[in-house]
């Protein structure tokens, strides 16, 4: 169970004057339970990258294979692997369209032609999920909804279809920190409760270093750096500063402490192990 | 799957016909397809013709444009020379059942034809030629005498600088819908009309609801600008005619004056 990245290569325009590479023979391997997070400067090719990963877009060369079967084909095998893989885009709000939100839900798995009892139990366990209770939300119409819960609606629509792998672009993107917090807990309970591979696409590296076990980092269509969070921030800032990408506060203050002679620990990655590190390093200043 | 269309495109450059006026370019367009239309004898097809392809070489634009402005209307064009050649009276060339094909009749198709490529080429160079911005000032400039009369200029081209501009926009908000509901096991492309129609769904009513998101926030920002129509505006770029628009649009009315001698002695 992986999603396997052999050497693509996508070219946008081929043939035009707009002729453009987004993606030069890049390679990975997403094994089963990974919590990756992707990161890269604007243009880096982050949204053309993951898009490959469920078929809305094929390499120019190269293949993509999901559990072994390659995504591009048109078989039914294909596109059946083709939904495993579930994709939540930038702003996905935008994209609610019925009157109610359970049927808004309900639009993904009936396209998976399940039964009708199938298709409610589904949008059932999925609003449970994000935490909207199916009583009081079910029949309501999904414009009427704050940003934050219509983005968990959208969520739970992409939920519903039961994927192995779970793409999201920028989830928090314009929402206040208590909007953020809530939706990070539930992409964190996603990949802990149900066992679902998460590849979080963000510029926010605090998000992605508090949550990620293994970070790559996209340059002008190629992977730079590709490892452990923890270990890029500490030995890699010169490489992550030339391709644009920040170090999260933590990491810079701890740094500063440590230069200033405060005992503390290089291996922190939120704010509270960062007071946890502090509080005990206090104790001997050097 | 959306990045064919060409309407309204502009290819920037620095070509004669870029740097002709957009008022000097609007009139000589008109005047020269108003034109097109008194050709009726092959030596004004060849004259129109030539001076289509003088032009489109003028704008230094890849003739590959030129197909794709074209390629969209085929139909059209095929449908009309088809009316005209199994419809037209005359001396009869080809006849099977009910389908007579007639001299006049495949003389007739074949020029219709041609008045429409034509056309359509020449006026696609003004748009490929011309940012939509100083195009519809152009449209703004040529329209201001009609003010007192009741033609509100500035509206109608603030209207359509904002028309433009968002067509790009929702080409884009309509391909990432398109990717999102996909990914959602949308089908766009199989079914009847009708399944087709009601797929369709998914991907208007958002569609939709931004268009007129997008509407309210920039009421609101116009407003805050202070922004109340055309009253006393003056603007960054004024337009200026040079000696460039006097040749272009001179030589437009040359060929006019040559197509209208030749039309009236039946050429």
């Amino acid at each position: 169970m992986a999603i396997v990245l052999d050497n693509i290569t996508y070219t946008y325009g081929v043939g035009t004057p707009f002729e453009k590479t987004a993606l030069h023979g890049v390679s990975l391997t997403i094994e089963n339970g990974e919590f990756l997070g992707i990161i890269g400067h604007t243009g880096s090719g982050k949204s053309t990258f993951v898009q490959h990963l469920n078929g809305l877009l094929h390499p120019t060369t190269g293949t993509v294979t999901v559990n072994g079967v390659d995504i591009s084909a048109s078989t039914e095998e294909a596109k059946k692997m083709r939904h495993k893989v579930g994709m939540v885009f930038q702003y996905p709000e935008h994209q609610l369209f019925e009157e109610t939100i359970a049927e808004d839900i309900a639009f993904g798995p009936k396209n998976l032609g399940l039964s009708a009892d199938e298709v409610d139990e589904r949008v059932r366990e999925a609003m449970k999920f994000v935490g909207l209770d199916y009583d009081t939300y079910a029949e309501r119409s999904p414009f009427h909804l704050s940003g934050g819960q219509m983005r968990r609606v959208a969520i739970a629509g992409v939920v519903a279809m039961n994927p192995d792998f779970l793409v999201l672009d920028e989830p928090s993107a314009g929402l206040d920190p208590f909007g953020r917090e809530e939706i990070f807990e539930e992409i964190i309970r996603l990949h802990k409760e149900k066992g679902i591979t998460v590849i979080l696409v963000s510029h926010n590296m605090e998000d992605i270093s508090r949550m990620a076990s293994r970070l790559v980092v996209l340059d002008k269509g190629r992977i730079v750096l590709d490892g452990e969070p923890m270990d890029i921030f500490n030995n890699h800032r010169d490489e992550l500063q030339a391709v644009g990408v920040d170090v999260p506060p933590v990491s810079v203050t701890m740094e500063y402490l440590r230069e200033q002679g405060l005992d503390v620990s290089n291996r922190v990655l939120s704010v509270d192990d960062a007071v946890q590190a502090i509080l005990e390093g206090g104790s001997h200043v050097k | 799957m959306l990045n064919n269309i060409t309407i309204g495109q502009y290819f920037p450059g620095n070509s004669f016909l870029h740097r002709m006026d957009p008022r000097a370019k609007i009139i000589a367009t008109t005047i020269f397809v108003v034109a097109i239309f008194l050709a009726n004898s092959p030596l004004a097809y060849g004259l129109v013709g030539a001076f289509t392809i003088f032009a489109m070489l003028l704008s230094r634009l890849p003739l590959r444009l030129m197909w794709s402005a074209i390629k969209p209307l085929w139909i059209i064009i095929v449908f009309t020379m088809g009316i005209h050649i199994f419809t037209t009276p005359g001396n009869s060339l080809f006849q099977w059942g009910v389908i007579n094909i007639t001299d006049q009749g495949l003389a007739m198709g074949l020029q219709m034809a041609a008045r429409l490529i034509f056309l359509i080429l020449f006026s696609s160079l003004l748009t490929y030629t011309t940012s939509p911005i100083r195009l519809t000032d152009g449209i703004e400039h040529l329209l201001n005498p009609f003010r007192c009369i009741g033609v509100p200029a500035h509206e109608l081209a603030m209207m359509m600088t904002i028309a433009l501009r968002f067509i790009p926009t929702l080409l884009d908000e309509t391909d990432r819908i398109m990717k999102a509901q996909s990914a959602r096991g949308a089908d766009f492309v199989t079914g009847s009309i009708i399944q087709r129609a009601k797929n369709m769904v998914p991907l208007l009513v958002p569609l939709f609801i931004s268009a007129f998101r997008r509407a309210d926030e920039l009421a609101i920002a116009m407003e805050a600008r202070c922004y109340r129509g055309g009253v006393n505006r003056t603007r960054m770029k004024e337009l200026q005619v040079t000696y460039v628009d006097y040749i272009g649009v001179g030589a437009v009315i040359l060929i006019t004056i040559v197509l209208i001698v030749l039309w009236w002695l039946d050429l």
